[in-house]
């Protein structure tokens, strides 16, 4: 199927909430720092953030600076903005992290596309402004 | 080692309403719909609903996906004089056959003699599936999903079927297969909502909704209700019917699955699964069986993939061989030759939740309880073993095996 350029859902019509767990990552994401969940006692990462590492049991975190890089997953194509119902090509996309091995993050990716994107495509965070001035890391094809 | 209880509890009742294409249940009400599926599975059963004293639920006792059962309510306004075990696992359809492990619990512990377990389903516009998960703000945990447009179940499963295809180079025919196979089984089902056969042409133009999948593999949105009752295999020999026997049941899971698709944590091999092999195996210990002996499956299809999958958590083939087994035509159901095709196991003989209709699950066990009191519309001859699943979704998932008297 020919779908054409593969577009990132606009961010006005995003809202994110966080909590004390999980706000790091977005505090992050705000300085266009991609993060993720990473024990501060075993190093074992996780994502999304959560209280306890299930590796070791500690509740120590820490949030070291990633790459910014990762590879595509796997990946669906979408045909219709979910807010409007228009017509609108987007690719969600699960990542594996540079540099966090076992973290994930899912989102958007474009420069390409949408019938080009592949399991194990490069991609690099690319950041989109949302609503409430947060900032949500999406993907561009390397 | 056998597991303590087997055949000791058996499916007695089984009830259900008509069933109707979403929102055209209205002006009757989801108690309504509910109270007839109970007084059917009573009657069915032979016992007055008044002997119902436990109800054992899934999905957290949800009605649908935004009303919930509350026992008091039920006991109080269709007059059961008293209960002595109320209970339900928790997440969603991932539980529904296990609910019947619960109610085997409550009566192995004589906690109560008659259980119902129950599920009702009416989807009004402000609540369907898609547009409650929609359009729900995000949770702190869900803002690590929803942000990306993975907004219905539909996108979520797609995410994983990519997967499948890229490891195992599953092909867009097997999800073909399994939608027309299953579509076969409704032509003469009176109560199914599609019963047309399914041409290849009408399904390659079926819109492709989050490609890989396209609008036919999807479920069906389905109003209507269904209950059905479970006792003591003792008290069993009363009631109207020959009892199905509880022979193994299991539910849970594995962490490496954990909340699945809200989460996509998953590492391979499970992320292109059904989350089902830790129940599975479970199952298989509790009876001594495998895939191969069981009579008939009735596997939870919210997605045409997740059959596939299904197929290879329970070990009807190996990991990776779904789509080369369900293209052979194993699932398929053939009345000349008593059922089985090609060495396969019959799947979903009543058209499933693609098909017939899509009551979270229940009717999948009612199909099992009919097949091995061998009054099922398509037959499998001489069926003694009938497996069920519980829909692949968050923790807890679900096995039955039902075993003919």
């Amino acid at each position: 199927m020919v779908y054409g350029p593969a577009r990132l859902l606009p961010g006005d019509q995003i809202r994110i909430t966080t909590n004390p767990d999980t706000e790091p990552f977005w505090q992050a994401a705000r300085e266009h720092r991609l993060t993720a969940c990473r024990c501060g006692e075993c190093g074992t990462f996780r994502m999304p953030p959560t209280p306890v590492c299930p590796h070791c049991g500690s509740r120590e975190k820490d949030w070291p600076t990633l790459p910014g890089t990762a590879t595509v997953f796997s990946y669906v194509i979408c045909n219709k903005n979910p807010k409007t119902g228009e017509d609108f090509v987007y690719v969600p996309v699960v990542v594996d992290l540079d540099g966090a091995p076992g973290a994930r993050l899912n989102a958007n990716v474009t420069g390409c596309d949408a019938e080009d994107v592949h399991i194990g495509m490069k991609v690099s965070v690319e950041w989109t402004p949302i609503q409430d001035d947060w900032v949500l890391p999406n993907f561009r094809k390397a | 080692m056998a597991w303590v209880h087997q055949d000791k509890c058996a499916i007695v009742g089984v009830g259900a309403t008509d069933y109707y294409v979403r929102g055209k249940s209205w002006p009757r009400t989801i108690n309504d719909m509910a109270a007839e599926a109970i007084m059917n599975a009573c009657a069915d059963a032979g016992i007055s609903h008044r002997q119902i004293d436990g109800f054992a639920y899934y999905s957290t006792a949800g009605a649908g996906y935004l009303d919930k059962f509350d026992t008091a309510s039920l006991m109080e306004t269709l007059g059961m004089p008293h209960i002595s075990f109320s209970a339900t696992l928790t997440s969603g359809g991932g539980g529904c056959v296990g609910a019947i492990g619960l109610a085997t619990a409550g009566l192995m512990n004589e906690d109560c003699t008659y259980t119902v377990t129950l599920m009702a389903l009416q989807q009004l516009p402000q609540h369907r599936l898609g547009v409650v998960f929609g359009a729900a703000a995000p949770s702190p945990e869900n803002s690590f999903l929803q942000p990306s447009g993975l907004v219905g179940p539909g996108h979520l499963m797609s995410m994983l079927t990519r997967r499948h295809m890229h490891l195992y180079g599953t092909k867009p025919e097997a999800l073909k297969e399994i939608v027309q196979a299953t579509r076969a089984n409704t032509h003469d089902r009176p109560k199914a909502i599609r019963k047309n056969s399914l041409s290849d042409e009408e399904y390659w133009d079926s819109p492709m909704l989050a490609d890989p999948l396209r609008r036919l593999d999807f479920c069906l949105e389905t109003d209507g209700a269904v209950a059905v009752i479970t006792t003591t295999t003792d008290r069993a020999k009363d009631c109207r019917h020959k009892p199905a026997l509880v022979h193994a049941c299991a539910h849970g899971g594995q962490r490496e699955w954990g909340r699945a698709f809200a989460w996509m944590g998953m590492p391979d091999p499970y992320f292109a699964s059904a989350g089902h092999e830790f129940t599975a195996n479970r199952i298989w210990a509790q009876s001594g069986l495998s895939a191969k002996d069981m009579d008939v499956a009735l596997l939870y299809d919210h997605f045409s993939p997740m059959v596939l999958m299904q197929l290879e958590d329970y070990g009807f083939c190996e990991r990776g061989e779904g789509s080369d087994y369900v293209l052979s035509g194993k699932v398929r159901y053939d009345a000349a030759t008593g059922g089985k095709v090609n060495g396969g196991v019959p799947v979903n003989t009543h058209g499933g939740n693609l098909n017939e209709a899509y009551i979270i699950g229940m009717t999948h066990l009612v199909e099992a309880v009919e097949q091995v009191r061998g009054t099922a519309i398509n037959q499998v001859a001489d069926a003694e073993f009938a497996l069920a699943s519980g829909g692949p979704a968050a923790l807890p998932v679900s096995s039955l095996i039902l075993r003919r008297d």
